[in-house]
């Protein structure tokens, strides 16, 4: 025990740098840091510790377990620097945590306005670190700059107005000296954004519009004034290659979400991935998935940057399994589409034609009388992180099959802070926060993690659940994978066959990615499950 | 988080003859009032005049129910509107006048808050030890929102006598281990095994206390007192500027 204290402290003292830039741009070079929310820009939430391996992971142990003061589930995916974990409790209180203990070092506490506006929980889903300085965005469209070392308020600046329905709900990203948001509050007919704000100051750098304005190119993709209320929403943390200096992001549905009559055209930059200068947020290029979508197939995944041989060279590409059902690989310096691929039971497309573009079916539409259509609302896959390994070469996502909603529209009528969403998807399956028991056939819709070969599109491996999952995957050069589900387990799988190796049964919906870190030598896998997060270690004197 | 009224239960409490109130009631009481309150009344109680709430002096009201009654019913024919609060509610209000009114008042008034903050910067070397809005030493309590949490006699009896009332936030622990090295910091949590601190060098550390030989919890000595180091006019000033110092929210 002396030992150890006195390690910690040695530890301490001489890594208690400044989290920079480079550090981030490296993060693999401190794999016992977890200092973005993806892990690193390049978003493989891919871990390099290999102390937990298929040999032991059967000797995982709960080391602490933090459960917050909110009854809404965690969404959030902590960061860890040199033995500080952070994180958001629902709401929008960061706490900062001993991650070895589990023992509360302090709570920075964030009243949201009565304002605040909110689809779909009242959650966070992360914060991003630069220097000293913790940022936060907030459910009533606050970006926040909180000191990490003393839990105080550095700066709190209004991103956007959640009286009309704005809010932030995604882990910031760091970008050289700026922190990058964006807008949500797509069901409240938001005009979407990205903005970037001067790490120091908090002053506005640049802001790009996910919907381009009268005299801007893709305007002409909205119809009359659609363009104002037309949603495009951000829900989740994009990514940044260094080399392009590109900064990628997925964008939201298009509004009213069900019932298109109002915004005939293709609805740019609905359901596209952006690539954004990232000094200057000026458009380099875009790909839209899904063209004036009607079913609330958001592409809110995080873009997955990796390189690999591509046909015989090397290629910048970009990995993505998109909510309408389809895997893609894009080359991220242009855009241009290299594949496309169905993961999952699809019924709105016939298929996409060589740009990428779907071939839409003219009868799957959302009717006033109800349109059965295969993925259903939540889509094949969701906001839930993906992961990609380049010690397997595999890609791997948490997907829904079989699964399906009844499309109704209503009619569409805007009203500043109300719902614009005119329609009413049904399903078999609950679309956010599941029931406690189920009785469901496989027919009926279920859960998966999914391995496929980036290069072909072909499936490797499925492991199958009774339920659907909202959690995101991590997987470690050891070639284990860690992820959850609805049901309420923590499931540690073979990343090479999908096996089952270990699991704890934790009681809650996971609904976040599992992250890994290490303090004195010692590995830590952290989970959540509904408000509590979860800490686990081999067991010691192994 | 913050609990700056606690200390007041021990100097204030012969005063709530009528009603007992834990801090939290006080602190509840507070956050309404602010919330609710401060828009005609003002943060220091004045702000309507004959009415000085922060000292006691009403115009109708004998006793705590008779304001907690005004409170929830209003005063027809006034500005003072009807509010929704439960009794219990309204009485935590006036638990927290009643707290605010046994603090020290002011003495100092009329300072100048940009002179103030030269005195922060200069004479007062006081971001030696404090911090606002991420410039300064965290030493001391963080200051960007101090406006916010307390008044202006609170403030000016804290720099003049500064040990007389220690917030618990504050209070800072001192260890030594077996090895004999001294740990010192911001006490921010503790348990029956060990201790969260902010320790001298900024660091957050965990401490087991089964490696110290001994611990203390230092509530007296953290800040020098001004007394004498500053005249009547530059305390004014030192205080109106720490008053102003609201929030972090660019506008």
């Amino acid at each position: 025990m002396k030992s150890r204290w006195l390690l910690l402290l040695l530890a301490a003292s001489g890594a208690w740098g400044q989290v920079t830039f480079d550090r981030i741009l490296e993060a693999n070079k401190e794999p016992q840091n977890w200092l973005t929310y993806s892990g690193t820009e390049m978003s493989q939430r891919h871990s390099l510790l290999t102390q937990i391996t298929p040999a032991n992971v059967k000797d995982l142990e709960l080391q602490w377990v933090f459960q917050a003061h909110s009854l809404e589930k965690f969404e959030a995916t902590p960061l860890v620097v040199n033995g500080i974990l952070y994180t958001v409790q629902a709401p929008n209180d960061v706490v900062a945590i001993d991650a070895v203990t589990g023992r509360v070092f302090w709570v920075y506490e964030y009243a949201p306005s009565p304002d605040s506006h909110v689809c779909c929980g009242r959650v966070n889903r992360g914060l991003a670190i630069l220097g000293d300085t913790l940022f936060m965005g907030t459910i009533d469209g606050h970006l926040l700059a909180i000191d990490a070392r003393s839990g105080k308020p550095i700066w709190n600046v209004t991103v956007a107005n959640a009286a009309a329905g704005y809010s932030l709900m995604h882990a910031p990203l760091v970008v050289k000296d700026k922190v990058i948001v964006g807008a949500a509050g797509g069901e409240f007919g938001i005009r979407g954004f990205l903005a970037a704000y001067d790490a120091r100051t908090g002053k506005q750098a640049w802001k790009f519009y996910t919907i381009p304005g009268p005299g801007e190119p893709g305007n002409e993709t909205w119809a009359g004034d659609s363009w104002m209320h037309g949603g495009a929403s951000i829900w989740v943390t994009g990514s940044y290659d260094p080399k392009l200096n590109l900064t990628y992001w997925g964008v939201g549905n298009p509004g009213p979400d069900w019932n298109s009559d109002v915004r005939a055209g293709s609805n740019l930059y609905s359901d596209c991935v952006v690539a954004l200068d990232a000094d200057t947020g000026k458009l380099k290029w875009y790909f839209q998935f899904s063209p004036h979508d009607d079913f609330d197939y958001d592409s809110v995944q995080v873009p997955v940057l990796a390189d690999m041989e591509w046909k015989g060279k090397m290629r910048r590409v970009m990995l993505w399994a998109n909510r309408n059902g389809f895997y893609y690989v894009l080359d991220r310096t242009t855009g241009e589409f290299l594949q496309g691929k169905p993961f999952s039971k699809v019924t709105w497309t016939t298929g996409l034609d060589d740009s990428g573009h779907p071939v839409r079916i003219a009868s799957a539409n959302p009717t006033r009388e109800g349109t059965l259509v295969y993925p259903g609302v939540q889509g094949a896959t969701n906001w839930f992180s993906p992961s990609y390994s380049p010690h397997t070469g595999l890609f791997y996502i948490p997907a829904w099959d079989n699964y399906s909603s009844v499309f109704s529209k209503l009619p569409a009528e805007y009203v500043e802070g109300r719902r614009y969403t005119a329609g009413a998807p049904r399903s078999p399956v609950a679309s956010l926060r599941g029931p406690q028991v189920i009785n469901r056939t496989e027919e009926e819709g279920y859960g998966a993690v999914r391995a496929f070969d980036p290069k072909t599109g072909v499936r490797k491996w499925e492991f199958k659940m009774a339920d659907v999952t909202s959690a995101g995957i991590l997987t470690t050069a050891s070639d284990l994978l860690f992820t959850g589900g609805r049901e309420g387990y923590f499931w540690v799988l073979d990343a090479r066959t999908g096996q089952e190796l270990w699991r704890a049964n934790v009681g809650g919906d996971v609904a976040s990615g599992a992250m890994t870190y290490a303090v004195n030598g010692r590995q830590y896998v952290s989970i959540s499950a509904g408000s509590s997060l979860f800490t686990y270690a081999l067991r010691r004197n192994q | 988080m913050m609990r700056p009224f606690l200390f007041l239960m021990i100097t204030c409490g012969c005063l709530f003859a009528q009603h007992s109130f834990t801090v939290i009631d006080v602190e509840d009481g507070g956050r309404l009032y602010r919330a609710n309150c401060t828009i005609c009344h003002g943060a220091e109680g004045n702000g309507v005049p004959g009415i000085d709430l922060a000292h006691n002096k009403f115009r109708r009201a004998k006793d705590d129910d008779d304001i907690a009654a005004i409170i929830r019913t209003g005063i027809a024919g006034t500005a003072m509107p009807p509010n929704n609060f439960s009794d219990f509610q309204a009485l935590t209000i006036v638990a927290y006048l009643r707290s605010i009114a046994a603090a020290t008042a002011a003495t100092t008034s009329g300072g100048d808050p940009a002179r103030g903050k030269a005195i922060y910067d200069g004479k007062g070397n006081c971001a030696s030890c404090h911090r606002i809005r991420g410039a300064g030493s965290r030493t001391g309590p963080d200051l960007s929102e101090i406006g916010n949490l307390r008044l202006a006699g609170e403030l000016e009896r804290a720099i003049i006598t500064p040990d007389a009332d220690v917030p618990a936030q504050h209070r800072h622990f001192q260890g030594v281990t077996k090895e004999g090295a001294t740990i010192t910091g911001t006490l921010l949590n503790e348990d029956k095994y060990s201790v969260q601190i902010l320790d001298a060098k900024d660091r957050l550390v965990s401490v087991e206390r089964s490696n110290l030989r001994e611990s203390t919890i230092v509530e007296k000595g953290l800040m020098p007192s001004y007394k004498g180091k500053l005249t009547s006019s530059e305390l004014a000033d030192l205080v109106s500027y720490l008053v102003s110092l609201k929030s972090v929210e660019l506008k």
